[in-house]
């Protein structure tokens, strides 16, 4: 089993990049004119699980981007999904 | 590295591709039946393209000395109108004899809706009346979780089904250990946006039993990659598996599963 340490070495870079990445996701979103979204507002609802001191983290952010609800739905208005549930 | 490739989609993929996979070691491919990307309008729309996957493609395969086997159904998201999947699946007995058909899939649900989960269980009964495996599809993104429940609980009406010749697909973490403790198969889709990316597969492989789980890159018409299983391997040897481990995650296991299927022969 590899060490943290070689671990940072393999992943390190990758992480940092995709955190720069979702820091300047989220000024660009709040610079361009246009209404709030609930894909956005879902994805800010995450951003806190990311400090959470167990494990899981992963889990927990899909499970706070998945639909809540449990019964079928009646029909289909649509084929794709978006990625977060519509509050 | 030798691999199979337990889920892809070469109906929408270059023959190009048929060289990579065959100069990256793939052993066999396996092609679920699925949505093509826009709506077929008539069951004859079906009917060719279950002629495709168990006449055609199987020969564009060969070509490279590929093995390739399919899996047969109406996939969920044209399953919506249920006159419609039925009379589509009424095609099916014509096909499921063939050579190449390992079994029903990949049904499953994509919008979770009332209709897509009855058409789910008809064909789950196809199955368990020819006893033939199953392959089940899990819903995109925000779907994912809740269609993974409503497909549990509508298995769990099955009582006598195996549920060791049953994979679910596209787990991710929120969802795998829902399925592995149900005592099915999960299957792992590699996408560069969606669904699993490899570091997060591998992830899984650690921190659960990994008997049950198997790789795909299920590569088809939209953003995909049809190497993706095999550079799952490298990165799974790149954070200290041994070749051994790769083997069994990317060979053993799919082969064991799928020879539980009478048509899955390797050379």
């Amino acid at each position: 089993m590899p060490t943290k340490r070689e671990l940072l070495d393999l992943h390190f870079m990758d992480a940092r990049c995709k955190l720069i990445d979702l820091a300047a996701f989220l000024d660009r979103i709040e610079r361009h004119p246009g209404e709030a979204d609930f894909r956005f507002d879902a994805l800010v609802k995450a951003l806190p699980l990311l400090l959470s001191e167990n494990p899981g983290r992963a889990k927990a952010v899909l499970e706070a981007l998945s639909d809540p609800s449990t019964d079928p739905i009646p029909a289909a208005t649509i084929q794709g999904a978006f990625g977060a549930p519509r509050a | 590295m030798r691999y199979i490739e337990p889920h892809a989609h070469m109906v929408s993929r270059t023959t190009d591709d048929y060289q990579k996979l065959a100069l990256a070691g793939c052993e066999a491919i396996c092609e679920p039946a699925f949505w093509a990307g826009f709506d077929r309008s008539s069951p004859q729309g079906f009917h060719d393209y279950y002629r495709q996957l168990t006449e055609y493609e199987p020969k564009r395969a060969a070509k490279f000395g590929i093995p390739h086997f399919c899996w047969l159904c109406i996939n969920p998201k044209e399953a919506e109108d249920p006159v419609f999947a039925r009379e589509v699946m009424a095609l099916l007995p014509e096909f499921l004899d063939k050579p190449t058909v390992l079994g029903i899939g990949e049904i499953g649900l994509n919008k979770n809706t009332r209709n897509e989960l009855a058409i789910f269980c008809e064909h789950v009964q196809l199955a368990a009346d020819r006893d033939l495996p199953i392959l089940i599809h899990t819903p995109h993104l925000e779907d994912k979780l809740k269609g993974t429940r409503l497909i549990l609980d509508a298995l769990a009406d099955f009582p006598t089904l195996d549920r060791g010749k049953i994979v679910i697909d596209h787990v991710e973490e929120h969802t795998v250990a829902h399925v592995l403790d149900a005592g099915y198969w999960a299957g792992m889709t590699l996408y560069p946006e969606s669904k699993c990316t490899p570091d997060r597969a591998i992830d899984i492989l650690e921190t659960h039993e990994r008997e049950r789980l198997w790789l795909n890159s299920a590569c088809d018409w939209g953003v995909s990659d049809p190497l993706a299983v095999v550079k799952c391997g490298l990165a799974m040897k790149r954070r200290g598996h041994d070749a051994a481990a790769v083997d069994d995650v990317l060979f053993g296991n799919p082969r064991r599963f799928l020879e539980q299927c009478p048509n899955f022969k390797l050379p």
